[in-house]
C-alpha cells in the first residue's frame, strides 16, 4: 500500500485546513449556495434528498484494517452507523452533518485518506481490478500507475474546472477487471516486440445518457510519456469539449463529434509540445512507487493446501462459498477472499460499522492487513492462506459476509436511487432487494450461473445497468416510477452496452420480469452456456416475447 | 477605481477594460486600454500607433493561438472567467505562459473568486480583478491555501516527483 510521505500528507491537511475555512465562510453567509457548490462537491459532499452525503475516495480500492477502523468510527460518530461501497470502489456516508465534515476530513487524514475530487468536473478516483497484485494473469500490477495518475491528477491546476467529470481506469491484467472500456480515459498495459512495458490508450467510452465503449487512440503508449500524454488529451478536452450543454459535456461526445481518428491527431499536435518535457516519468519515480506495492513476504507453499480441499470435499456449504467467493491468486497455498455486501435485505454495498470493525480484524488476522473495495460493491482480502479459509468462512458467516454469490444473479450491482440520491428517477434498491428475494433458492441460482444483474436510479448510471447482462434502469413516466430492461450488456475485455428490451415495467413487476428472462435461458442454454451466452445466440426475440406475452 | 490583486499585494487598477462591443473611435490616444480580441485583431495598426500602452482580452472560447505573434505588443493579456466553473482561460494561460514565453501581466478577469485564486497563480496569472462583491484584500490568504503541490506547472517547471 502506498504510504504518504511528508509532501502527500501536507498536501492532504492543507485541504482539509482550506475547506474547514470555506465551510466557516459558507456558514457565515459569505458564499452563495452556487459558489459554494462546486468547492463541496470537489470534496465529494453533495447535498442529498434528506441529507448531506460524504463519498470518500478509496484510490483504486486499496483499503487497510487501520483504514476500516477510521470509517468505522466516522459512521459511528457522524452518521447513522452505516457506509455504503459505490460502484466506483469509493466510500459513502448518508448523513453526515455539513459542520462536522471539517473535523471527518481532518479525522481522514490521519489514516492518510481524503474526498479530493470525488465529485465535480474534474478527475474523479482512478479505478483499477480488484485484485491487482495478487490476480494469476497479471502482465503488471497496475497500482502503482494509479498512484502515480492519483498524484497527477490531484489539484491539478489546469483541469479543476473541465466541462464534465472524468475518470481514469488502468488494467494490468488479461481480463479486464477495471471495465476500462467504458472511462473517459482506459489505459490498458502492454508489452511492444521489445519487451518494453507501455499502454493502449482508450478515449470516450461511459454510460449515461449516451452509453459508449472507448475507442483506441494510441496502440502503444511508452511508460515514460504516460502523464504528459494524459496533459495533451486533458487539454484538448478542457479546451473543446462542449460546456453549453451539460448531456454533452463528457469527452465521449467530443470524440465522437471530431471522430476518434481527429480527436488522436489533435492530442498528438498537442503533446509534441508537452512531450519529453518535466512531467516525462522517471524509472526513479516509478521505483519509488512501485516499492510501496511489492508483494508482502508470503510463506511458500507446495500447491493447494490438502486439509482445504478435503473440506471443500467434505462440506457442501464451505464448497459454495469457495466456489463463488474463494478467487485464485498467483502465490501457491494463498487465495483472494471476496467479502459479499450483498445479502438479502441489506441494500448492496451497505456495511455496519460493526461489519467495518470486523473486516478490520479479518483483514489483521488473515490478510496481512490489507483489504480492498470493489466495483462490484463487495470487500476483498487479498492474501489468505488457504489454510485458513475454512476458519474464515465460519466468522464471514457470524458476520454477513459469507453469502455465497459472487458474480451470481443475486451479486447485484445498484446504485443508491431513489432512496438517497437527489436525482434519481426511482428508487433501485428495494428493485434489487425483490430480485434477492425471488432468487433465494441457491441450488437455482447456482443452477443460472455466472451472471451480472446491475440497477441504476436513473440515467446517469452509476448502477452500471447498460453494461448488465440484465440491465435495470429507473425511468419516470408522468410523475411515477418505472423500470427499463436492457439485455446483453458486458463488462471486461469485449464491453458491450445492452439493449433494451422494449416498454418498462412497474416495481412490482420486476421480480417476474427477470424471472422469465431466467426461465427462457434456462430452456434454451447448451450445457456450457452463461445466460450472456444464450442471449447472443438466441437474440433478443424469445426474450422479448415471453415477458411481453398476455398474462401467462 | 476597482482595486486588483498584482503579485501579492492589491492595487489600484489603472487600466481600462473595453466591452466586447466598443468601437475605435470611443478611443482616446492616451490612458491605458485593454480591448477585446475582436478589435485587434481587426484593427492592430491603429492600436499600436497609440501613445498609450495596450492590453488585450481574450473570452473562454478564444484561444491563446490567435495573439501568439503579436505578444510583444501587450504589457497585459486578460483572460475572461464568464462563469467560475468555465475552466478554459486555465489551458489558455498556460499555453500563453509555457509555449508562447509571454512575459507580461497576466491577469484573470470576470467571475473570479478567491477559491480559484491558487490554481490560477499555478497556470500563470499574476494579476487577479476580482468580482466586485469579492474582497481582495481577504481573497490574498487563498494564494497559499497548499504548500505543496504534485505536477508541474507554470509557477513550478518541476513536478514533485524531481524534488521529492
Ligand atoms: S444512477 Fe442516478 S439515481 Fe443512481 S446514484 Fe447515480 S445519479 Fe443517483
Amino acid at each position: 500500500m502506498y504510504i504518504y510521505d511528508e509532501y502527500d500528507q501536507r498536501i492532504v491537511e492543507d485541504r482539509a485546513k482550506q475547506f474547514r475555512d470555506q465551510v466557516r465562510r459558507y456558514l457565515a453567509g459569505e458564499f452563495s449556495e452556487a459558489e459554494f457548490l462546486p468547492l463541496r462537491l470537489q470534496n465529494g459532499l453533495y447535498i442529498q434528498r434528506y441529507a448531506p452525503m460524504l463519498r470518500i475516495a478509496v484510490p483504486y480500492g486499496v483499503l487497510s484494517s487501520e483504514r476500516l477502523r477510521k470509517l468505522a468510527h466516522i459512521a459511528r460518530h457522524y452518521d447513522k452507523g452505516f457506509a455504503h461501497i459505490t460502484t466506483r470502489q469509493n466510500i459513502h456516508f448518508n448523513w453526515p452533518n455539513l459542520e462536522d465534515v471539517p473535523d471527518i476530513l481532518e479525522e481522514l487524514a490521519s489514516v492518510q485518506m481524503h474526498a479530493i475530487q470525488t465529485s465535480g468536473n474534474c478527475i474523479r478516483n482512478t479505478t483499477t481490478d480488484q485484485f491487482a497484485g495478487v490476480a494469476a494473469d497479471e502482465l503488471i500490477d497496475p497500482r502503482p500507475w494509479c498512484e502515480i495518475v492519483r498524484q497527477w491528477s490531484t489539484f491539478h491546476p489546469e483541469f479543476a474546472f473541465l466541462p464534465r467529470k472524468f475518470k481514469i481506469a488502468i488494467n494490468g491484467a488479461e481480463e479486464d477487471r477495471a471495465v476500462i472500456g467504458i472511462h473517459d480515459i482506459g489505459l490498458n498495459a502492454v508489452r511492444n516486440e521489445a519487451g518494453e512495458l507501455g499502454f493502449q490508450v482508450l478515449v470516450g467510452g461511459g454510460l449515461g445518457r449516451t452509453p459508449m465503449v472507448g475507442a483506441e487512440i494510441r496502440s502503444f503508449l511508452p511508460w515514460p510519456h504516460l502523464l504528459t500524454y494524459l496533459e495533451a488529451i486533458l487539454r484538448v478536452y478542457n479546451r473543446y469539449g462542449r460546456r453549453d450543454n451539460k448531456f454533452k459535456a463528457r469527452i465521449k461526445i467530443l470524440v465522437k463529434a471530431l471522430t476518434p481518428e481527429v480527436f488522436a491527431e489533435k492530442v498528438e499536435a498537442e503533446w509534441q509540445n508537452l512531450k519529453d518535457g518535466s512531467a516525462t516519468l522517471t524509472e526513479a519515480e516509478l521505483q519509488r512507487v512501485s516499492k510501496y506495492f511489492v508483494s508482502p513476504e508470503l510463506e511458500s507453499f507446495a500447491g493447494d493446501d490438502a486439509g482445504y480441499l478435503d473440506k471443500r470435499s467434505s462440506d457442501n456449504g464451505f464448497n459454495n462459498w469457495a466456489t463463488r467467493n474463494v478467487q485464485a491468486h498467483r502465490a501457491p497455498g494463498y487465495a483472494a477472499v471476496t467479502l459479499s455486501l450483498k445479502q438479502t435485505s441489506i441494500a448492496p454495498g451497505d456495511i455496519s460499522a460493526e461489519q467495518l470493525d470486523a473486516a478490520a480484524e479479518l483483514a489483521d488476522q488473515y490478510s496481512l492487513g490489507e483489504i480492498r473495495s470493489t466495483h462490484y460493491q463487495n470487500l476483498v482480502l487479498p492474501y489468505v492462506r488457504q489454510q485458513d479459509l475454512y476458519e474464515l468462512w465460519q466468522k464471514c458467516r457470524e458476520l454477513g459476509f459469507a453469502t455465497p454469490n459472487i458474480g451470481l444473479l443475486t451479486d447485484i450491482i445498484c446504485c443508491p436511487g431513489g432512496d438517497f440520491c437527489s436525482l434519481a428517477n426511482a428508487k433501485s434498491i428495494p428493485i434489487a432487494e425483490s430480485i434477492q428475494a425471488q432468487f433465494d433458492d441457491l441450488d437455482y441460482l447456482y443452477d443460472i450461473g455466472d451472471m451480472e444483474l446491475n440497477i441504476s436510479g436513473c440515467m446517469n448510471a452509476c448502477g452500471h445497468h447498460h453494461v448488465g447482462h440484465i440491465g435495470i434502469l429507473g425511468v419516470d413516466k408522468k410523475g411515477e416510477e418505472f423500470y427499463q430492461v436492457s439485455l446483453g450488456g458486458k463488462s471486461g475485455r469485449d464491453a458491450a452496452i445492452g439493449k433494451i428490451l422494449g416498454p418498462s415495467f412497474a416495481a412490482i413487476q420486476m421480480p417476474t420480469v427477470v424471472q422469465k428472462l431466467i426461465d427462457v435461458y434456462v430452456e434454451n442454454r447448451t450445457p456450457e452456456e452463461r445466460f450472456i451466452d444464450t442471449y447472443e445466440r438466441i437474440g433478443m426475440a424469445p426474450f422479448k416475447e415471453r415477458v411481453y406475452a398476455a398474462d401467462n | 477605481m476597482q482595486q486588483i490583486i498584482k503579485g501579492n499585494q492589491v492595487v489600484p487598477d489603472t487600466w481600462e477594460m473595453l466591452a466586447k462591443d466598443a468601437s475605435l473611435e470611443q478611443l482616446t490616444n492616451s490612458g491605458d486600454i485593454i480591448v477585446p480580441l475582436a478589435m485587434w485583431l481587426e484593427h492592430a495598426h491603429a492600436l499600436k500607433a497609440r501613445d498609450g500602452r495596450l492590453g488585450v482580452w481574450l473570452d473562454a472560447d478564444e484561444e491563446a493561438e490567435s495573439i501568439a505573434d503579436d505578444l510583444e505588443h501587450f504589457a497585459v493579456i486578460a483572460l475572461n472567467f464568464p462563469v467560475f466553473s468555465d475552466g478554459r482561460s486555465y489551458s489558455n494561460a498556460r499555453l500563453l505562459r509555457d509555449r508562447y514565453q509571454y512575459q507580461g501581466e497576466l491577469r484573470s478577469i470576470g467571475d473570479v473568486l478567491r477559491d480559484q485564486l491558487f490554481f490560477m497563480h499555478r497556470c500563470g496569472f499574476d494579476a487577479y480583478a476580482l468580482r466586485e462583491d469579492h474582497d481582495p484584500h481577504a481573497a490574498l490568504a487563498s494564494l497559499n491555501d497548499f504548500s505543496e503541490v504534485y505536477q508541474a506547472a507554470t509557477d513550478q517547471p518541476l513536478p514533485l516527483f524531481r524534488r521529492r
